[in-house]
């Protein structure tokens, strides 16, 4: 544990441009409080629904991870758990329901149909990965996953939060879409990730 | 306003010595005793019946385009066929290009436990327009919607023919036709720039028959919106 460290050491850790030992203590408290208090804001339009329900109920209970209140306004929420295929006609809905949320806020893509469109669903009507609309931190495979698959997810999540750092402003940076098309991903890559096993070919959706 | 409700019984109009309603078995695929309305039909309209057709025990009867409206009425309306309820609207293109597109209606006789296949023909290179049955059935209004949506079929008459499942500013036609590529005429960059631009907050106008009905019970807020004429979904 850092907290036994001797003065020196941080000190010597200050003078190489690391961060001070204050600040890892206090991003270390912050990022254990937020990580162990998540709260999920379910987004569901599928099966991944119904799965996500199993998850919350008691057999598999999301609560063992601080995630006890579901929060079903995104004003209160943490995370947001796109739970489904997304419509293009739900796509400025869950655009909104991201841009409401407070900072700091994750999401995670539950199932194929949010990751990426699922392959099935490759038609006029369905959004080719919730990437294209809102950032993503966590991917969970499946179809729908199992509710263990969400849970490590979850876990993978929380692993990510404790990783972060206050200092690092960019982490809280909203990011603004192109005020006049509305995207915050330029076209090209849409397109390119929207095509037929896009997601396959180009593992690189949520790091652009 | 109180509308007085009379329960409708199902075979309530059959004659006593009816047989009981059952499942039935082993029905041949072609042929069979076509629906009694098929010959009514035929003998009150002997110009708009084309054929009669029995598949599965199911009457199919394909009727002319201008008289489609005179004939569902007269359906509804006969103490002999009383066809009350209206199950379905829907089309059905074919990938052979000389053939026409079929509007289909499912009618269903409640009291007398008739189903009937009504179609209409319509010809490529005929503008597809088919009158509307809403006069007569009021379910039929999100009906010839939908099958306006996802065909192009244009119901004459009908009083609020708009887009049901596609948003309202849907541009890249109508996706069930066969020349409808699967993922859409345009790129989907394109395509998730024309979603993203509608408004999800502005989904109602005063246009609507059912929030003006609602008006006086509308939030303050909403209906001060509405009465400086804000348009919405624009």
């Amino acid at each position: 544990m850092g907290l036994s460290r001797r003065p020196d050491a941080a000190l010597a850790q200050l003078s190489s441009g690391g961060d001070p030992w204050v600040t890892t203590r206090l991003d270390f408290v912050v990022n254990w409080a937020r990580a162990n208090s998540l709260w999920p804001m379910p987004f569901g339009t599928a099966c991944c629904a119904i799965e996500f329900m199993a998850t919350a109920a008691s057999r598999f209970d999301l609560a063992r991870f601080g995630m006890e209140r579901q929060s079903f306004s995104p004003r209160q929420a943490d995370v947001l758990i796109c739970a489904g295929r997304v419509p293009f006609k739900l796509a400025p809905v869950l655009r909104r329901i991201w841009q409401q949320m407070p900072q700091p806020k994750w999401c995670i893509s539950m199932g194929s149909c949010a990751s990426s469109g699922n392959g099935i669903f490759d038609n006029y009507a369905v959004v080719q990965g919730i990437d294209t609309i809102i950032p993503v931190d966590v991917y969970v495979p499946g179809c729908p996953p199992r509710p263990e698959g969400l849970l490590y997810g979850i876990m993978l999540l929380q692993k990510k939060v404790m990783n972060e750092r206050a200092a690092d402003k960019s982490l809280r940076n909203e990011m603004e879409p192109d005020p006049r098309s509305q995207l915050y991903i330029p076209p090209p890559v849409i397109d390119e990730i929207s095509e037929p096993f896009g997601n396959s070919v180009h593992q690189t959706r949520s790091g652009l | 306003m109180s509308t007085s409700f009379t329960p409708v019984v199902a075979g309530s109009a059959l004659p006593a010595d009816a047989p009981a309603a059952a499942t039935p078995k082993s029905i041949s695929h072609r042929g069979g005793s076509p629906n009694p309305t098929a010959a009514a039909l035929q003998a009150r309209f002997p110009n708009s019946v084309r054929s009669v057709t029995v598949v599965w025990g199911e009457t199919t009867v394909i009727v002319d385009r201008g008289q489609l409206l005179e004939t569902v009425r007269w359906l509804h309306d006969d103490p002999s066929q009383r066809y009350d309820f209206l199950a379905d609207v829907t089309a059905v293109e074919f990938r052979d290009l000389e053939q026409p597109i079929e509007v289909v209606w499912h009618l269903r006789s409640l009291p007398y436990r008739r189903f009937l296949r009504l179609k209409v023909l319509l010809e490529k290179g005929t503008p597809l327009e088919v009158a509307s049955v809403w006069s007569v059935y009021k379910s039929a209004d999100w009906l010839e919607r939908e099958c306006y949506d996802m065909f192009g079929i244009r119901f004459t008459g009908h009083p609020d023919l708009r887009r049901l499942l596609m948003w309202e500013q849907y541009k890249e036609g109508y996706p069930l036709r066969k020349d409808f590529p699967l993922r859409g005429r345009f790129s989907r960059s394109e395509q998730l720039r024309q979603a993203l631009a509608a408004n999800p907050e502005a989904r109602y106008s005063k246009e609507e028959l059912t929030i003006a009905q609602a008006f006086e019970d509308l939030p303050d807020d909403m209906r001060r919106r509405l009465s400086a004429g804000e348009k919405t979904g624009e």
